[in-house]
């Protein structure tokens, strides 16, 4: 039995591994060919390097990710604060089903009811561009404040409500027992949210196909756009880099936190 | 006795402008478009485009390739969270790790990856070449979109099955053969029906994307096995019909409510059901 | 778990534009201009261009960075995407989506863009290089006073063909329906280009206004759904080279690059006939740096900067600075530039009646989802 779920695992592992390991083999490939190997080289490395597209890209990438995470953050976690002390039941059920709707809808269907929105009152106001970055990071908000209400609710559930109350019976504003006592216990959760937004918003193509302006190209709109014209192993070069980055610091974070759980279990 | 709220509703107020605007007014929208022509007045003629006989087949295959790409998906998932769950903690965490990684590559790195492996003169048919066999014809076929499927989602399978596997209680199962059942009868009637919400959920999490991929099929599936996210995406990106688009998108969210209902009701009906 | 991981992401990413900020600088090579390029008060503004892709010198393989050339000349930031298909492109100006300065369509598309009142006109006389343009590119039918259009370049298609599989040489485009081809033949993934294929096998007027012509052609592209692999575009390029695919109509200047990847590759005019185009740059209405829109095709048709791009690109120069010039490595290429004797029957596209249009985009939709029984 042991055996046999071993080998079970091994060969999952192979399997989600093939096409990275392909993907690795091939950035060193000597020749354009992604199919023959045909020698060691570092060529499509030195050639990614001189591509000022994929850097701006990059840079896009990031600043998208991290506006649009901060805004859905700050929405999401008031609006988590806001819904949880709601006191009719269906209202909160309400919110709550529309916030699911992000999730449960397929990315084309998010993505293409807000481009038929921006377009509709881009066309109304007799705009220029209704297309820009400002939709993209409208569509990004929206699909990433789903995420962080649902990361900062659990939080907020947890909660002794005693200690709000004798804040407020130690003379705490309401304001001030928000900032001093609730806060800090659902931080957390809020950080979890803004995370899982960020990294939501690298990751996504199909909204981002549907609502960017074009003069604003993230990484997956990039690769998206290479892999429709011709490919050269620089495509391979760069998600190696990436892949091996996240294969680094994956490594040395665990092994800085094992090594902190040691350090606890000492004291 | 009075209850003393944690934070002021109106704090919620902005979220709640923002999701009526940006979540609830745009499937307005795609309503209002699947129901106008490209002069905005009102016409069934979208709608009944898409019951003609080549939207429909291209409807049905798309539920039957995402179906079986989440079965086969849960197939190959259950086993290994199980497995994973009876290794020591330390491994557990790697698996868990190594589960994710792929996650971190684009979808789109790892599809047009898989295509080089299957493509005529790829890998496989070239090491087929070299060893002296004749050329297999891989891409471009239904397995090529449906293992795309399967390779591309299996972590948001594997993880949701493996959290809920690795939470049951061990002296439920210990009780279990303490009362004499054996392994399989344990597995059967304790640890699946406790397991089932992880799997609902990979199953959603699963057969949503695969149903509305457009870049999988395209990739893999050449002309033969378009899908009718390709359907859609053409409608906006190519043949500027966005009035048919918007219809398609509507009928797709509709039939994937109802394929969800199915099978959630499937998933709860019968404790087994779903893995058979 | 989770956490943890995004927490390391996010250092990744940061990292790895580290890495990526390092690795700039390469050679560069200046190259000289006859316009003024300095004397503007444009600097810092951007300029948006809206491309085909694969269709300007990039500065890969030691060519001239055409743009980045132009921004360092003028202190204009320009902001490039591409698109593959005339009507992708149409779909995202004429919904207003998207403005651009400048906008390369071809022929049959500026007409209609014209029509429906989509450019702007270009005042000729403020374009000091203007004056390179071959006149055989002039009043063409789609722009008859040269109001609104500049030629960038030109070409025709025909039928690229790996001879490692296609043993015969073929002459007509019939060989795209040869059952012994199944899996090997690719079209192109758009209407007009591929019912033009159809339509010339036909022998049609590939602008013809009757719909049984058009119901014939779809009909003719609906049976090649048994031989065909895939509806393609800029994809073509990788599956003609690395041989996934063996024959394939494309544009001409495109087969000469693909033959220094390939050589196995041979290109032929077929004898029914074939489209023949031109791309050229327009200003469209909703532009918002109309000067900079200006600038920018004064140095496209810079001697220097137009044999950079004939060069990169392979297509055919309607710039009589670049088919003068003995350094020209295509001058006299007999595919790009054929003798008047070995020229290929030839046929532009017109812009369709819009019930025409919307019957052949509704045909086209049609022969998308059929399936070939044999399937």
């Amino acid at each position: 039995m042991k055996i046999i779920s071993k080998i079970y695992i091994a060969l999952i592992m192979v399997f989600l591994y093939a096409p990275i390991l392909v993907m690795v083999l091939f950035s060193f490939n000597s020749s354009p060919s992604t199919s023959v190997f045909e020698g060691f080289s570092l060529h499509w490395y030195t050639e990614l390097f001189s591509n000022s597209t994929v850097l701006t890209a990059l840079g896009n990438t990031l600043i998208l990710a991290f506006s649009s995470a901060l805004f859905a953050t700050v929405i999401g976690s008031s609006a988590a604060v806001g819904i949880f002390s709601y006191k009719r039941r269906w209202t909160k059920s309400a919110i709550m089903s529309v916030t699911n709707i992000p999730m449960m809808n397929p990315d084309i269907v998010t993505g293409i009811s807000m481009m038929l929105l921006f377009v509709f009152f881009g066309k109304m106001l007799a705009m220029r561009n209704s297309l820009s970055f400002f939709t993209l990071l409208i569509a990004h908000v929206t699909f990433n404040i789903p995420y962080v209400i649902l990361s900062v609710m659990p939080k907020l559930g947890q909660l002794d409500r005693h200690l709000s109350e004798a804040a407020l019976d130690l003379g705490c504003t309401p304001f001030k027992a928000f900032f001093k006592v609730i806060l800090p216990s659902i931080s957390s959760g809020i950080v979890i949210g803004f995370i899982m937004s960020f990294t939501l918003s690298l990751d996504d193509f199909v909204i981002s196909y549907f609502t960017t302006g074009l003069d604003f190209q993230t990484l997956p709109l990039l690769i998206y756009s290479m892999t429709k014209r011709r490919v050269t192993p620089d495509m391979y070069a760069l998600s190696t880099l990436m892949f091996l980055t996240i294969l680094i610091l994956l490594i040395l974070f665990n092994f800085a936190q094992s090594r902190a759980n040691r350090k606890k279990a000492k004291t | 006795m009075k209850k003393v709220s944690i934070g002021n509703p109106h704090v919620a107020t902005p979220y709640v402008i923002w999701s009526v605007i940006f979540i609830v007014v745009p499937l307005l929208m795609v309503a209002y478009y699947s129901f106008t022509d490209a002069n905005g007045s009102f016409t069934f003629e979208n709608i009944s485009t898409i019951f003609q006989f080549n939207y429909l087949r291209i409807f049905g295959e798309s539920i039957l390739y995402a179906f079986v790409a989440t079965a086969i998906t849960l197939v190959i998932s259950y086993p290994l969270a199980y497995f994973m769950t009876k290794t020591s903690l330390s491994t557990q965490a790697t698996l868990m790790l190594l589960v994710m990684l792929p996650m971190w590559m684009n979808l789109l790195i790892r599809t047009y990856s898989i295509s080089n492996i299957l493509e005529r003169n790829g890998i496989i048919n070239t090491a087929l070449d070299m060893l002296g066999f004749e050329k297999v014809q891989l891409i471009n076929t239904p397995g090529a979109v449906i293992l795309g499927m399967v390779y591309n989602f299996i972590p948001y399978m594997i993880l949701p099955i493996y959290s809920v596997l690795s939470k049951i209680d061990n002296r439920l199962i210990e009780a279990s053969s303490d009362l004499g059942a054996n392994g399989l009868v344990t597995l059967r009637r304790v640890i699946l029906p406790l397991s089932m919400p992880g799997a609902v959920s990979g199953i959603t999490m699963v057969f949503v994307p695969s149903v509305s991929t457009f870049y999988i099929s395209q990739k893999l599936g050449g002309i033969h096995n378009e899908l009718i996210g390709d359907v859609i995406e053409q409608q906006f990106k190519l043949n500027n019909n966005y009035n048919l688009g918007a219809s398609l998108s509507l009928v797709l969210m509709v039939m994937i409510i109802i394929s969800l209902a199915i099978m959630n009701r499937f998933a709860s009906d019968d404790d087994g059901g779903v893995i058979v | 778990m989770k956490k943890s991981i995004s927490i390391v992401s996010v250092i990744t990413l940061i990292l790895s534009s580290v890495l990526i900020f390092n690795g700039c600088g390469y050679e560069y090579q200046y190259p000289s201009v006859i316009g003024d390029y300095t004397n503007h008060n444009l600097q810092g503004t951007t300029l948006n261009v809206y491309n085909w892709g694969e269709y300007i010198s990039d500065g890969s393989e030691d060519s001239i960075d055409v743009i980045k050339e132009f921004e360092e000349l003028t202190g204009i930031k320009v902001n490039y995407s591409t698109f593959d298909s005339n009507e992708s492109m149409y779909s995202l100006i004429s919904n207003g989506s998207v403005s651009y300065d400048i906008v390369i369509p071809s022929d049959y598309m500026i007409e209609r863009m014209i029509k429906e009142n989509l450019l702007q006109k270009i005042d000729t006389s403020k374009l000091s290089n203007y004056h390179y343009i071959d006149e055989g590119y002039k009043n063409l039918y789609y722009d008859p006073n040269n109001e609104y259009s500049i030629p960038y370049s030109v070409g025709m298609v025909g039928l690229i063909y790996n001879t490692s599989i296609v043993k015969e040489t073929p002459d007509s485009w019939g060989i795209m329906w040869d059952e012994k081809y199944k899996n090997d033949v690719l079209t192109f993934n758009n209407p007009r280009d591929a019912f033009a294929i159809a339509q010339f096998y036909l022998g049609q007027d590939i602008n013809t206004e009757n719909k049984s012509e058009w119901d014939r052609a779809a009909k003719l592209l609906k049976e090649q759904k048994s031989v065909l692999q895939a509806y393609v575009m800029d994809e073509v390029y990788n599956k003609m080279e690395s041989g996934s695919a063996a024959i394939a109509p494309y544009y001409a200047g495109d087969y000469l690059s693909m033959v220094d990847v390939n050589e196995d590759l041979a290109f032929v005019y077929p004898k029914e006939g074939t489209n023949i185009f031109v791309d050229a740059l327009c200003i469209p209405k909703c532009a918002e740096n109309y000067d900079a829109a200006m600038l920018f095709i004064n140095y496209l048709l810079e001697p220097e900067i137009a044999l950079a791009n004939a060069e990169f690109i392979y297509y055919a120069s309607p710039n009589t600075s670049v088919t003068t010039n003995p350094e020209y490595s295509l001058l006299g290429n007999e595919i790009l530039y054929p003798e008047e004797s070995k020229k290929p029957k030839t046929e532009y596209f017109h812009d369709m009646k819009p019930e025409i249009r919307s019957n052949f985009d509704k045909l086209w939709q049609d022969v998308k989802l059929y399936r070939h029984p044999s399937k």
